[in-house]
């Protein structure tokens, strides 16, 4: 079978692995602005919840979260009598979602404090109120800092997706192996999708670099 | 039964998770295994990698670039997959721990080699300047002076790999590698209780994670930040 | 006899067991223009920053038109004061910072509408009008959607001042405004501290170590040194003729540095 003929159906399963990106990452980024935010409260509920969260999720393997989601969970649920089975799709965002939220928690904390000290002073001397601050001054100080490290972990999470194929999800590597088992040429159905990965991969770094771009205008100002 | 440990069903939720601790904990040796395995081929390709990188000729340097681009943008599932499936038709016949533990080397060896290279860019340039004034050969340049001052910046961000590598482990579980959380899967499949076990490799894995980051940190810190001593 | 709008009562200020300010017992008339002069290290800024609410007090109280500052009066008796109040109180205030602190993401006019609108609420006509109107008096209107890091430093200051403006205090605070900016950028600033002076009913307290420019817009002056003030006069009590011989060294060495 002529290589070509592989591309037409491996392209759905990237069609799924794009969705899994799109959707986990955007979860992810909630999940580190809430977390990383969070832990820089002086409530200390709101921090503690979100230390927490943040040291399981980065502290445990991502396929132990994605299999405890998807196989743990329902028993966990038939105890306390409520149906929590996910379907694979829901188990992948989830695992791949929270897990990359708790390093990117990492970095938009890291970038918060980054922030000069008397940014905040200047805030105070205005009277705005502490989130005022934070959003209208701190945060988007913050943002530019924070882009190369989410670039990464973007690429990051697109490798991850690989994983839920191992929950049945028909993403790209789920339809390589399925090829794989039906037409028994394993080196090029995987050297296609391993470019295939690779082309993506470099498709999104574009995009995060554009995105950096667009927040880091004032940034690149000259006298 | 698993490594020769009975599981206990028939006691409740506690006896249950007593007993398959023997086999979690066997999983878990496999698990350390395979991380320092593939930690010590990661070092080493990557050591290569960087070299390769840094060479002045660019038909070596561009190819070494864009093979370490294209290992860090592809998944390491694939990567795996591929030399699970692909090395035997090349005659390369390899048990799937040795397998499992040179695909986790070679997608960590492109993460080592920017390590390696951003240590020896650190060494400031004076560094080479006094030497080159002192007709210090490049060979013992390289040996004597950049390299004692680039390992101790290079190694927590290795270290930091080497807990990374440990949380990539399981994915080896595809390829028939018992490690924990291989082991957790087969004891949920046989008793239809995935909870328990998946459960305690998570707790596991976080007892993991936390000795060996804070043994990295230890490292980091009785390192000399200057640079190793030399006599 | 009218009432100070900035009264300090035995105020003490301690940095673990570094005592910063010591039982400080200072007053400012409504409209009164105070310079603070001294040594490093001798408390001045520390006064300032404790008005602008961005240190606390370790003793004492500090009343701003009457009402307590770090305090608040529940039940008859002084209480630590809460945020709401501070926020209340921090209305009258206005500070001007060494550094500037603009806010380098937004342009010269957001950082000046940034706070009127979000903190008082004016609509974007408003913020914008009364800001056009505080960069003419500062003299940057062509440079009102230039970002901070396309300014100089003397430019950047009198945004600041500008800024600090917009949310009309009766209290305008200087901490050191021209000690950050190169010596041919120092007038333009002073400049405009000169034409608020001369023109506005406001009071204003500055740390300065522009001696000839102290001299020229003050109506007292103030010798701090270690945490409490050794000497106060009119200018020309204390740069013609100072009493105590620790203003006379001070005066003396920074003379010799100019």
């Amino acid at each position: 079978m002529h290589w070509v003929e592989f591309l037409k159906p491996l392209s759905l399963g990237a069609w799924v692995t794009i969705q899994l990106t799109v959707y986990s990452t955007i979860l992810g980024a909630v999940m580190a602005f809430t977390s990383g935010i969070g832990k820089l409260s002086p409530n200390w509920l709101i921090k503690g919840i979100s230390v927490i969260y943040i040291e399981v999720f980065r502290g445990t393997s991502l396929l132990v979260q994605l299999f405890w989601l998807y196989f743990a969970l329902p028993i966990a649920g038939d105890w306390i009598g409520v149906d929590l089975r996910l379907p694979p799709v829901m188990a992948g965002v989830l695992a791949l979602g929270l897990n990359i939220g708790a390093y990117g928690a990492e970095v938009v904390r890291g970038a918060i404090q980054a922030v000069s000290r008397s940014q905040y002073e200047a805030a105070r001397a205005l009277n705005f109120t502490p989130r005022q601050a934070l959003w209208r001054i701190a945060l988007p100080q913050a943002i530019p800092e924070m882009m190369p490290s989410f670039s990464n972990l973007a690429v990051q999470n697109l490798k991850d997706t690989a994983l839920a194929s191992l929950i049945s999800l028909s993403d790209l590597a789920f339809k390589a192996e399925q090829l794989r088992n039906f037409y028994q040429n394993s080196e090029t159905i995987y050297t296609i999708i391993l470019f295939m990965y690779f082309g993506m991969a470099l498709v999104l770094t574009v995009i995060m670099r554009a995105l950096e771009h667009s927040v880091s205008r004032w940034r690149r100002v000259r006298k | 039964m698993l490594f020769g440990y009975h599981w206990d069903t028939a006691h409740g939720e506690w006896a249950f998770a007593l007993s398959i601790l023997p086999m979690l904990l066997r999983g878990l040796l496999v698990t350390l295994e395979a991380s320092v395995v593939g930690f010590f081929v990661a070092m080493v390709l990557g050591l290569i990698l960087a070299v390769l990188k840094g060479a002045r000729s660019r038909i070596v340097s561009w190819p070494a670039t864009f093979i370490t681009e294209f290992i860090r943008d592809t998944p390491l599932l694939v990567q795996l997959f591929f030399l699970y499936y692909v090395l035997p038709d090349y005659g390369i016949i390899l048990p799937a721990f040795l397998t499992g533990a040179l695909a986790l080397g070679i997608q960590y060896s492109a993460y080592t080699s920017e390590v390696y290279r951003a240590g020896i860019e650190a060494v400031e340039p004076g560094q080479h300047e006094a030497a080159k004034a002192l007709d210090i050969p490049p060979r013992r340049t390289f040996t004597h002076i950049v390299l004692p001052q680039a390992v101790p910046r290079v190694i927590p961000a290795l270290g930091n790999y080497l807990v990374s590598i440990m949380k990539d482990v399981p994915v080896l579980s595809v390829v028939t590698v018992l490690e924990m959380l291989n082991v957790a899967k087969i004891i949920g499949d046989q008793t239809f209780d995935y909870l328990v076990p998946l459960s305690m490799v998570g707790g596991l894995y976080l007892i993991l994670t936390l000795v060996a980051s804070a043994i990295v940190r230890f490292v980091d810190v009785s390192l000399p930040k200057r640079g190793l001593p030399l006599r | 006899m009218t009432e100070p709008i900035i009264a300090f009562d035995k105020v003490v200020k301690r940095y673990g067991s570094h005592i910063v300010l010591d039982e400080l017992d200072f007053t400012v008339a409504q409209g009164e223009k105070v310079t603070i002069i001294g040594p490093s290290g001798s408390g001045k800024s520390t006064v300032l920053r404790i008005l602008m609410t961005l240190e606390t007090i370790s003793g004492g109280v500090i009343y701003i038109g009457g009402e307590p500052l770090w305090h608040e009066r529940r039940n008859g008796e002084l209480a630590a004061a809460g945020e709401a109040h501070l926020r209340k109180m921090r209305t009258q205030l206005g500070m001007v910072f060494q550094q500037f602190n603009l806010f380098p993401h937004m342009t010269v006019l957001r950082n000046l509408t940034e706070a009127p609108r979000t903190v008082l609420g004016l609509s974007k006509a408003e913020a914008k009008a009364r800001a056009e109107e505080l960069l003419q008096l500062v003299g940057l209107t062509e440079h009102a959607n230039k970002f901070p890091g396309q300014l100089s430093g003397g430019q950047q200051q009198r945004v600041g001042i500008a800024r600090a403006l917009a949310m009309r205090p009766r209290i305008m605070l200087f901490d050191e405004p021209t000690s950050a900016l190169d010596p041919e950028l120092v007038g333009e600033v002073l400049n405009v501290i000169r034409r608020l002076a001369a023109e506005h009913d406001l009071t204003m307290l500055l740390v300065t170590h522009e001696m000839r420019f102290a001299r020229e817009i003050s109506d007292r002056v103030c010798f701090f040194d270690k945490g409490k003030i050794r000497e106060q006069g009119t200018p020309d009590e204390i740069f013609g003729n100072p009493r105590m011989d620790r203003t006379k060294q001070f005066l003396r060495a920074v003379r010799e540095g100019e």
